[in-house]
């Protein structure tokens, strides 16, 4: 009994979805707003006993943490406390007067982030890429390969005007680029449209029971 | 000083991030480690600052009934829900009621809402689609290869020529040879891009994250 009211509840919930086609209605922006609830209340959850409980919580206020209590002011507690108020300085955006001090967290990731990228980012998608690029021009793939990479940065360089030999390669780039989106844009319909077949199977065969 | 001081620690730690990355010491290493693992900290704070903020929103709508305050409620309501099984009363483990409505309600409604993007998707392919110069009609013979050659449709309309005549091989040639080309010129120049962007963030001239206020 209780699968066949789970089983309608999700057939509704997913007309509902699927009647936006016609127009916008009360029945989509209620499935909408309960996609972003379930969401909202899913990765407070999630984030919280992820990162916040074993991180910040359980070690700042003496929790144990996997067997073993933190030592009040040692450096392990200290290392806690510290980005949970950081952590919480982020909250201060509330309070007008002080909202300026949100900006030092910010900083700390920003400037973390930005900081950390910058060096495998050159390994990883230049010089990695470089090198796996550098083919010798033995057979028609290589060429393919080669003269699309230098085309397409071609396409992408604006210091000088796309003339003469600049002109050519730059069209040879625009001709791969737009293989290669046309490329992108099949599989991205394939994915949606096999997200569809899940779920119209789910109303044909889990419902209605007719495939 | 309202900018100076977070402009100070973004450099700080930007550049020790990077001196990490050339420094392979064990002191560095584990300060740097400490230092990611408190910016996971502070994106998982502002990950509930997001979500409070949204309980602002709501709870404003609703104390002053706005135009759809009762679709508020609904979020607020599930929200809550959400919070109960997975909260200090529940518990998010595998079986229990808060990962039961996680894989029941939450996973196929997002589904769906993606399928639907498959009309939408299918209407921007006819506008975009139409023959209007090479480029366009080349954008149209990959995607078409490309969906058919992945499918079985594709084989079977392809079934008894040679292999480099059917759908699946040149769906296979597009996407080694001429779609790695493109997508590598593509990543590269977002690399560089995203470089640069760094290192103005590191060196104090790119401040948008700071907010527009003094």
């Amino acid at each position: 009994m209780a699968a066949i009211i789970w089983t309608t509840i999700g057939a509704v919930l997913t007309l509902s979805v699927y009647s936006f086609l016609y127009k916008d209605n009360p029945f989509y922006k209620f499935a909408e707003h309960l996609v972003v609830g379930i969401s909202a209340g899913y990765y407070l959850v999630i984030y919280y006993f992820n990162f916040i409980q074993p991180n910040v919580v359980s070690p700042v206020f003496q929790l144990r943490l996997g067997g073993e209590a933190i030592g009040l002011g040692s450096n392990t507690w200290w290392l806690a406390l510290i980005p949970g108020l950081l952590g919480l300085l982020l909250y201060t955006r509330f309070f007008p007067k002080i909202g300026w001090v949100g900006r030092w967290p910010l900083g700390i990731y920003v400037g973390g982030y930005a900081g950390l990228g910058l060096s495998p980012i050159m390994q990883a998608r230049v010089l990695d890429q470089i090198g796996a690029n550098a083919l010798p021009l033995t057979s028609v793939t290589n060429i393919l390969v080669v003269g699309g990479l230098l085309g397409t940065l071609t396409y992408f360089f604006f210091s000088m005007k796309h003339k003469g030999v600049l002109g050519v390669m730059a069209r040879v780039g625009i001709v791969f680029l737009m293989v290669g989106f046309g490329a992108s844009f099949g599989y991205t319909v394939m994915s949606r449209v096999s997200l569809l077949i899940g779920r119209v199977s789910f109303l044909l065969h889990d419902c209605l029971h007719l495939i | 000083m309202r900018r100076e001081i977070p402009l100070a620690i973004t450099f700080l730690v930007g550049m020790f991030m990077l001196v990490d990355f050339f420094v392979p010491h064990h002191a560095v290493s584990s300060a740097a480690a400490e230092m990611k693992q408190w910016g996971t900290i502070v994106i998982a704070a502002s990950i509930l600052l997001g979500v409070g903020n949204l309980i602002r929103v709501h709870y404003k709508k609703i104390s002053r009934k706005q135009e759809g305050w009762g679709y508020s409620i609904v979020t607020m309501s599930v929200m809550a829900i959400m919070l109960f099984f997975g909260g200090p009363w529940g518990t998010i483990q595998e079986g229990s009621a808060f990962n039961w409505m996680f894989l029941n309600v939450q996973v196929p409604l997002q589904s769906t809402m993606f399928s639907l993007l498959a009309f939408f998707i299918a209407s921007a392919a006819y506008r975009a689609f139409r023959l209007r110069s090479v480029e366009s009609s080349m954008l149209l013979i990959s995607a078409i290869i490309v969906m058919l050659g992945r499918v079985p449709l594709g084989q079977l309309l392809t079934r008894g020529l040679p292999e480099q005549a059917t759908l699946p091989w040149l769906t296979e040639m597009i996407m080694a040879y001429p779609n790695m080309a493109a997508f590598r010129g593509i990543l590269m120049g977002a690399a560089l891009g995203v470089m640069a962007m760094g290192l103005r963030v590191i060196l104090g001239i790119e401040r948008s994250y700071l907010g527009g206020d003094k």
